[in-house]
């Protein structure tokens, strides 16, 4: 069944993965989007603030938005995003990390724009195997109501 | 790159422009975002979007190009002005990521950055925080992306 609006309500939602993110693609995804050196060349990431090699943010953005979809956004009526609020990388995207993603509801209300449509505040927080946070992101996402819940209201 | 130092506040780069094509689009929505409007032309246009749309992800990861890009081509000029290359770190994070309308296929997006704000960091005295507002505007004007970046920027006598 296709979650709605009314599927969403506050507090945790669920946790997605494990997912797990190869030294192949975490520099094919550098070297298109983000080739500087601490993402590409181990003497260099070495040197770097991150002490070895790390994945591009953008990467582990693209990621947790790929394990949202396959967790719960592929079957959601979703609308599409305005935006992020606050996206916080905390520690390094590492070759071979086992990902996972919790996901919990932070608010959940009616568009006043669009009373057909929800806006669901979600918090996402990807860990690797260690337990450790990699990422932590706040970012709204537009959702159909069930069909006949406007109706009922509207008559 | 430049050095905290050189840098301050106001100070604005055009980071170039990216057509962001039909496979383009699908490329990196089949990886990571395979919502049916990003994928495909007729669900895009039944959406909010009104076309095939490219992922936001893609349109930050863009910016994200073009920001190395504009890096490096800085980087190769004060090389051959004989002097220091600056080699930026990694970023905390961003606030504020807005994707204000919809990059659409054969859409064309030009990206800048403006330098926001700068201190010094407390925990890592060899380091300057930047906070910048990166942009971009499509062919027809209309500012469709923004976001408020951070990175660790190198103080210039700190580093070898």
């Amino acid at each position: 069944m296709t979650l709605c609006f009314e599927d969403f309500s506050p507090g945790h939602f669920g946790s997605f993965g494990p997912r797990r993110v190869t030294r192949e693609e975490m520099l094919a995804f550098a070297a298109e989007f983000d080739p500087q050196p601490m993402h590409l060349d181990e003497a260099a990431a070495k040197r770097s603030m991150l002490k070895g090699l790390s994945g591009s943010g953008w990467h582990l953005c693209s990621i947790m938005m790929r394990m949202m979809f396959d967790g719960y956004l592929g079957r959601t009526a979703s609308l599409g995003s305005p935006g992020v609020n606050e996206l916080r990388w905390l520690a390094p995207l590492r070759p071979d990390d086992e990902l996972t993603l919790d996901i919990d509801v932070v608010e959940a209300r009616v568009s006043r724009s669009r009373p057909e449509t929800g806006i669901v505040t979600f918090k996402g927080v990807v860990r690797n195997a260690g337990g450790q946070v990699l990422c932590e992101m706040v970012s709204p996402i537009l959702v159909q109501r069930r069909a006949g819940v406007t109706a009922e209201q509207a008559g | 790159m430049r050095f905290f130092e050189d840098i301050e506040v106001g100070q604005r780069r055009e980071l170039g422009s990216f057509t962001f094509t039909a496979d383009l689009i699908k490329k990196f929505a089949a990886q990571f975002d395979p919502q049916r409007f990003h994928l495909d032309e007729e669900a895009g246009r039944k959406s909010l979007f009104g076309g095939l749309a490219a992922s936001g992800w893609h349109v930050g990861s863009v910016c994200m190009k073009l920001l190395v890009a504009d890096g490096q081509c800085q980087a190769a000029e004060a090389a051959a002005r004989g002097e220091k290359v600056a080699i930026w770190g990694p970023s905390p994070g961003f606030r504020e990521l807005r994707w204000i309308k919809p990059v659409l296929a054969g859409d064309t997006i030009s990206y800048a950055s403006e330098v926001e704000s700068l201190r010094l960091s407390d925990s890592r005295p060899e380091w300057g925080i930047l906070q910048a507002r990166n942009t971009g505007t499509n062919q027809g004007g209309e500012q469709v992306f923004s976001l408020l970046a951070t990175a660790f920027v190198p103080r210039r006598n700190s580093h070898p």
